[in-house]
């Protein structure tokens, strides 16, 4: 349960920038990540085969002679794709968070100091969001966009704004009343250097700490949106289209489907744990 | 009469979020970039289609009229016409609905199955070896895409034990039975997670609150404190964690029922966005938004039924 830390001692959460206090579920999470980005960054160091290249007299071989994970029916090799799959999976994920938390964040910032019609307006908005399921609405927006990263990146940013304004707003309507932001509105500094220099680093630990599981869950919709033909464009790899063309493969083959979704739950572990680790260093377990 | 009262006030309070939800339906044909007929019929439809598509949607019309049809529509139950299969929308989304509803049922009382037992059990050993355990469940879970841990279920279930079919519905209650296992379960797994966490942290403020301390300090033993004094207001807590969670668990529904080839709304929805039939589409959007909104509301008259703690003013 969220306990009531005063948002006085939460002042100092990011913006007092004091040195990073590890916790051993922080370090883990982020040793995880760090050895996922790794291995995306360096795919070609780590493989030398091509994730696209085709070739059909070498389809679906066992894990050995030189392909670690063996190929998929296309011949390709499957841990090449699935490093470089890393690669798209994560820039989108992380990406597609990125433009809700910025377009959230700032509504809820500035309903929360407003309140008023512009707060009324917003939370019936949010209302109305919520209530549609997220899979069905950003599937949904996809077809209706056509497929492609580009409508990634609209239809998550379109249904996941939401939570950051919600979650944005709830701290501004508590901070807004503690001394530090009373003492800046008296000494009359305009509006927006109040919310930018004195509240925002006050109010964005908790948004900041739901983008690790958010990304989580962008990552799952892309994975799912490739497992439904509707993800990145085929050639590029993707974990989710790696899955959905080793589904057709499961009784003989069942690490084809199997690996890909294990990168996927050991990315989402290592998000968890980042999180994790950050609600407990600022004590809001 | 104060229940009642409530229930109406939640009652008005959906229909400013069922208009919206109409809104956000009608204006997704709006997003199709360039002329939406075209685009969505693809390159090789002939213009017979595509006129017939925009009369359909009144995409000639202004918009405000277009949205005045459509609303209009929805107000006698017409939900549009699907292109693909030429009948209406809500035949189609109707005769579909009932494998949904399965699913969304049997996978609530599968994920209260699971996860309520295993939160008594973290709570009421709090910081043991099992309570860790069972609190990396969630860490572990979050990240598992619903559709993979179908894929993996229907491999181990399925094809090695042979213990569950591995797709469709079955033809009588008894196969309906059958075949929602392993569909209810991929659900289920993917609303654990979300919650045993919750489920554990309410466990725990009840177990530290001041009546189960008396009832221990009476000489009760833990068993009867767990069973006769906190597992009511586990169950309060159930209703109040799922119904947070309900759209999410709708939601996982749309990608299962494509593993198992269950013949339900998401199938449907999927369905049409290869065959571009833009109004089931739309259809079974809204749909899917109304089952979430009623869901919420059966939710919230549970939880004041169940908690006499819950303000009706």
């Amino acid at each position: 349960m969220t306990t009531a830390v005063g948002p006085v001692a939460r002042g100092r959460g990011l913006a007092a920038r004091r040195p990073l206090r590890m916790n051993a579920t922080l370090a883990a999470g982020l040793a995880l990540l760090g050895a996922l980005v790794l291995a995306a960054v360096f795919a070609p160091l780590l493989t030398s085969w091509d994730p696209i290249e085709q070739d059909l007299s070498r389809s679906l071989q066992d894990p050995g002679n030189g392909h670690l994970l063996g190929t998929d029916q296309l011949g390709r090799d499957v841990f090449a794709r699935l490093l470089y799959g890393a690669r798209t999976d994560l820039r989108v994920g992380a990406l597609a968070v990125l433009f809700p938390f910025l377009i959230g964040g700032a509504l809820g910032l500035v309903a929360g100091w407003r309140g008023g019609w512009f707060d009324l307006v917003l939370m019936r908005v949010v209302d109305i969001v919520v209530a549609i399921p997220f899979f069905v609405l950003v599937i949904a927006l996809v077809f209706a966009l056509g497929s492609g990263t580009r409508s990634i990146y609209i239809a998550i940013t379109l249904v996941g704004w939401v939570a950051y304004a919600r979650i944005v707003r709830g701290e501004v309507l508590v901070a807004k009343e503690q001394e530090y932001a009373l003492a800046a509105r008296a000494s009359g500094l305009p509006t927006y250097r109040i919310l930018l220099r004195h509240l925002l680093p006050n109010v964005v630990l908790q948004a900041f700490v739901f983008s690790m599981s958010d990304i989580v869950l962008s990552i799952l919709a892309i994975v799912t949106l490739g497992y439904l033909g509707l993800g990145v464009p085929q050639p590029t790899p993707d974990w989710g289209s790696m899955i959905q063309e080793g589904q057709a493969f499961i009784f003989t083959k069942w690490y084809l489907a199997a690996v890909p979704g294990l990168a996927v739950v050991i990315t989402g572990l290592a998000l968890a744990l980042i999180a994790d680790g950050f609600v407990h260093r600022s004590g809001r377990r | 009469m104060r229940y009642l009262a409530y229930v109406l006030r939640r009652l008005v309070a959906t229909v400013p979020v069922l208009f919206g939800i109409s809104l956000i339906v009608f204006f997704m044909i709006h997003l199709v970039p360039g002329d939406p007929a075209k685009t969505l019929l693809g390159i090789r439809a002939t213009d017979k289609a595509v006129a017939a598509l925009q009369k359909s949607f009144g995409l000639d019309k202004p918009l405000w009229e277009q949205y005045l049809d459509f609303m209009g529509r929805l107000a006698h139950g017409d939900l549009g016409r699907s292109f693909f299969y030429n009948v209406d929308a809500s035949e189609l989304v109707s005769g579909r609905l009932p494998a949904t509803l399965w699913l969304v049922v049997s996978a609530t009382v599968l994920a209260l199955l699971i996860s309520v037992p295993l939160a008594v059990l973290a709570a009421s050993r709090r910081g043991s070896a099992l309570d860790q355990v069972i609190r990396a469940v969630p860490l572990v879970g979050l990240g598992m895409p619903a559709f993979w841990v179908g894929i993996m279920l229907v491999l181990v279930f399925g094809l090695k034990l042979r213990l569950f079919p591995v797709s469709g519905f079955g033809d009588d209650v008894a196969g309906h039975l059958r075949s929602i296992v392993l569909p209810a379960l991929t659900v289920a797994l993917a609303l654990t997670p979300i919650l045993i966490r919750s489920l554990r942290t309410s466990m725990i403020a009840v177990l530290d609150s001041d009546y189960v301390v008396t009832a221990r300090a009476k000489g009760l033993t833990h068993r009867r404190i767990i069973l006769s004094h906190t597992l009511r207001n586990a169950a309060v807590s159930s209703v109040t964690v799922l119904g947070v969670n309900v759209a999410y668990l709708v939601g996982s529904t749309l990608v299962v029922e494509r593993v198992f080839a269950l013949p339900g709304i998401g199938t449907l929805m999927l369905d049409s966005i290869f065959n571009r039939d833009f109004a089931v589409v739309q259809a079974v959007t809204l749909v899917f938004a109304v089952m979430v909104v009623a869901i919420n509301l059966l939710t919230d008259l549970a939880h004041a039924a169940l908690d006499p703690r819950v303000e009706l003013s």
